[in-house]
C-alpha cells in the first residue's frame, strides 16, 4: 500500500550527507524539473477558468463576475495571496475554493452540494482511485477557476489576513491540526513537514515551520502534476496529505481544511507567489 | 468540444519560434479505471501547422506523447503580424484548429 | 518515408492532394488523413525503421538529442531532437522499451528548421532513438533515459 511506501520513504529519508552518485542524481532531477518549467499545461486550465468566470451558469443563469473574493465584488487580481480571510456575509474564514462555492450558491443559484461536486479534476490514475470526486477524463469547474484566479496573483507577496478574531482562531486551529498525530500509524502533518531534510523517494519535503520552505511550498500551489496530468489545488493538497496519513477523509472546503490552509498561508507570509506551478 | 490550444509564435532573429500546448487526454488505451474497466485509447494522431497556406510542420503521433501535449519548433520566412494556424485531429475524429499572430522580436 | 508516400498515393492520397489543390478541402484536412498505423504498432526499433520506409539506419553524430539523463516521472519526459544533416526531411522519436516503439514522427518541409521539442511518456528506463531521414537516407542517434517512476500505468 501507498502508506507503507510513504512510511518507508520518510523513515529512510534522513540522509545528512549524500554520496557523489546521489548528488549527480539530484542534479539531473533538478535539470529535469528545470526543463519542464518551459511550458506549463496549467495555462490550459487558466484559460478555461477565465472563460468560466464570465460564463453564465446555474439556475440563475449568472456569471461569477460579481463574486467577492475579499477585495470587493469582481476583483480577481491579487485576491489569492490575501486568502484565506474572514467574510462577514458568511461569518466564516474562507479560502479561495470555499469562497467560490459560496459564490456559486449566492450568485448562480446552485445548491451547496452542487457547488462542491467534483471539486478536483480527475484522471482515474491509480493514485486517486479512492477519490470520490474523480473519474476518467472529468473536468472540474472549481479547479479551472482556481487555476485562473491563482494565476492573477503571480509575482505578488503572500499576505493572508490574521487580524479578525475568527482568522486568529482558524490559524490556531490549523496549527493544532498540523501537530496533531493520530491514525493507525500515529502520523501527523508534522511527521513529514516538521523537520529539515525529510523526503519521500526523490521529493524533498518542506519544513513548514521554516519560512523559506513554507513560502516555496505555499507559493507553488496550485500546481500541474505531471505524474497525474492534472492541475491540483490547495484543497486537494490537504485532502491528499490527510488521505496518505490514513486519517478520516478531509471534507472539501470544511473548516478543518481552511484552518490548515490558513496556518500554512501565515507560515508562508512574505513569500512570492508563483503558481500555478509545474510539479513532478 | 475540444478546448483551445495555447500558441506562442515569436520572431527570434529571422525565424518564427512556435510553442504550443494542446488540451488532450492522450489516453494510451492501456490503463484501467477505478472499476477495473479498460479506458479506451484517445489520442491526437495528426498535427499540422500552416503559415500563409503552406505547411510548415506536420506530425503523426502515437499514444506515448504526453497528456496535454507540448510542441516547439522553428520555421523561416514568417513575418510579425501574420498568422500561424495549427490543427490537430484525434483517433475519434475530433478536431481543433487555432491560430496565433506572430509577435515581433523577443 | 518515400514508401509511405507511395502507399498514400496508391490508396487515394493522390485524390486528396488533387482535392486540396482544387481548393475543395483545406491542406490540413488532406494531410490529416495520413496516419501510419503499421508504424505506430511496431515493437522494435528495426521494425519501426522498416515501417517508415527504411531498410536500416546509420548512427550519426550530426543528430543531437536534448533530454534529461534521469526523468523523475515517465509520464512527462522532455525530448528535443535537432539534426545537422543536410536536407533533413523527417525526424522521429522512438522509445525502445515502450509497448509501441514509435512515439512521434515529424515531417520537416524546406524552410523549417530540422528541430522539434516535445514531451513523451516512458514506461521504464530505455534507450530513446532519434531517427532522421535526410536526403532519402536513414540516420539515428541514441540516448538512454532513466525513469524513476514509469509513465504508462498512470
Amino acid at each position: 500500500m501507498r502508506i507503507d511506501r510513504v512510511l518507508a520513504g520518510v523513515l529512510a529519508a534522513t540522509l545528512p550527507c549524500l554520496s557523489p552518485a546521489q548528488q549527480d542524481t539530484q542534479k539531473e532531477i533538478e535539470r529535469y524539473r528545470q526543463m519542464l518549467q518551459e511550458s506549463n499545461p496549467a495555462e490550459l486550465y487558466e484559460a478555461r477558468g477565465e472563460e468560466l468566470w464570465k460564463t453564465r451558469r446555474g439556475p440563475r443563469n449568472a456569471s461569477l463576475e460579481r463574486c467577492d473574493l475579499g477585495l470587493g465584488p469582481g476583483v480577481v487580481k491579487g485576491a489569492y495571496v490575501r486568502l484565506p480571510r474572514y467574510f462577514a456575509d458568511t461569518g466564516r474564514v474562507q479560502d479561495l475554493e470555499s469562497r467560490l462555492a459560496t459564490c456559486m450558491v449566492t450568485l448562480q443559484g446552485f445548491t451547496p452540494e452542487e457547488a462542491r461536486r467534483k471539486p478536483f479534476s480527475g484522471t482515474g490514475a491509480p493514485m486517486i482511485t479512492t477519490d470520490p470526486f474523480s473519474g476518467v477524463g472529468q473536468r472540474s469547474v472549481m479547479t479551472d477557476l482556481v487555476a485562473w484566479i491563482a494565476s492573477e496573483s503571480r509575482g505578488m507577496t503572500i499576505a493572508p489576513s490574521v487580524s479578525h478574531p475568527k482568522e486568529r482562531l482558524a490559524y490556531q486551529a490549523g496549527e493544532r491540526l498540523f501537530y496533531y498525530r493520530a491514525g493507525p500509524y500515529d502520523f501527523g502533518c508534522v511527521t513529514c513537514h516538521g523537520e529539515e531534510g525529510k523526503r519521500i523517494r526523490l521529493q524533498n519535503l518542506p519544513k513548514m515551520t521554516n519560512a523559506k520552505d513554507a513560502q516555496r511550498a505555499f507559493g507553488t500551489w496550485p500546481g500541474y502534476r505531471v505524474s497525474e496530468g492534472e492541475l491540483r489545488s490547495m484543497q486537494w493538497r490537504m485532502w491528499e496529505c490527510v488521505r496518505q496519513m490514513r486519517f478520516p477523509e478531509l471534507e472539501f472546503a470544511s473548516d478543518a481544511s481552511i484552518a490548515l490552509i490558513t496556518y500554512l498561508a501565515k507560515q508562508a507570509e512574505g513569500g512570492t507567489f508563483d503558481a500555478p506551478a509545474i510539479k513532478r | 468540444m475540444a478546448d483551445p490550444m495555447r500558441i506562442r509564435a515569436n520572431m527570434t532573429g529571422d525565424k518564427v519560434e512556435v510553442k504550443v500546448l494542446m488540451a488532450h487526454e492522450m489516453e494510451t488505451g492501456l490503463r484501467r479505471d477505478a472499476g477495473g474497466n479498460a479506458i479506451p485509447a484517445h489520442f491526437i494522431r495528426n498535427v499540422s501547422v500552416t503559415y500563409g497556406g503552406k505547411t510548415v510542420l506536420s506530425a503523426q503521433w502515437g499514444t506515448s506523447v504526453s497528456r496535454n501535449p507540448f510542441l516547439h519548433f522553428r520555421f523561416n520566412g514568417g513575418k510579425p503580424g501574420e498568422k500561424v494556424m495549427i490543427t490537430w485531429l484525434d483517433n475519434k475524429g475530433e478536431k481543433r484548429t487555432d491560430e496565433a499572430v506572430i509577435a515581433g522580436g523577443g | 518515408m518515400d514508401a509511405r508516400r507511395r502507399e498514400v498515393l496508391k490508396t487515394g492520397g493522390g485524390v486528396l492532394a488533387l482535392a486540396a489543390a482544387a481548393g475543395i478541402i483545406r491542406p490540413g484536412e488532406a494531410l490529416a488523413q495520413e496516419w501510419n498505423k503499421a508504424a505506430f504498432e511496431t515493437k522494435s526499433v528495426a521494425e519501426t525503421v522498416k515501417a517508415l520506409g527504411g531498410s536500416g539506419s546509420t548512427p550519426s553524430s550530426a543528430i543531437e538529442i536534448t533530454a534529461p539523463d534521469i526523468a523523475e516521472n515517465g509520464a512527462v519526459v522532455p525530448i528535443a531532437v535537432e539534426s545537422k544533416l543536410p536536407r533533413t526531411q523527417a525526424l522521429a522519436i522512438l522509445i525502445e522499451k515502450n509497448p509501441n516503439t514509435l512515439s512521434a514522427d515529424f515531417e520537416i518541409p524546406a524552410g523549417t528548421d530540422p528541430f522539434v521539442s516535445t514531451r513523451v511518456k516512458m514506461g521504464e528506463t530505455s534507450n530513446v532513438y532519434a531517427l532522421v531521414i535526410a536526403d532519402g537516407k536513414y540516420f539515428h542517434a541514441v540516448k538512454e533515459i532513466k525513469v524513476t517512476i514509469g509513465g504508462c500505468g498512470g
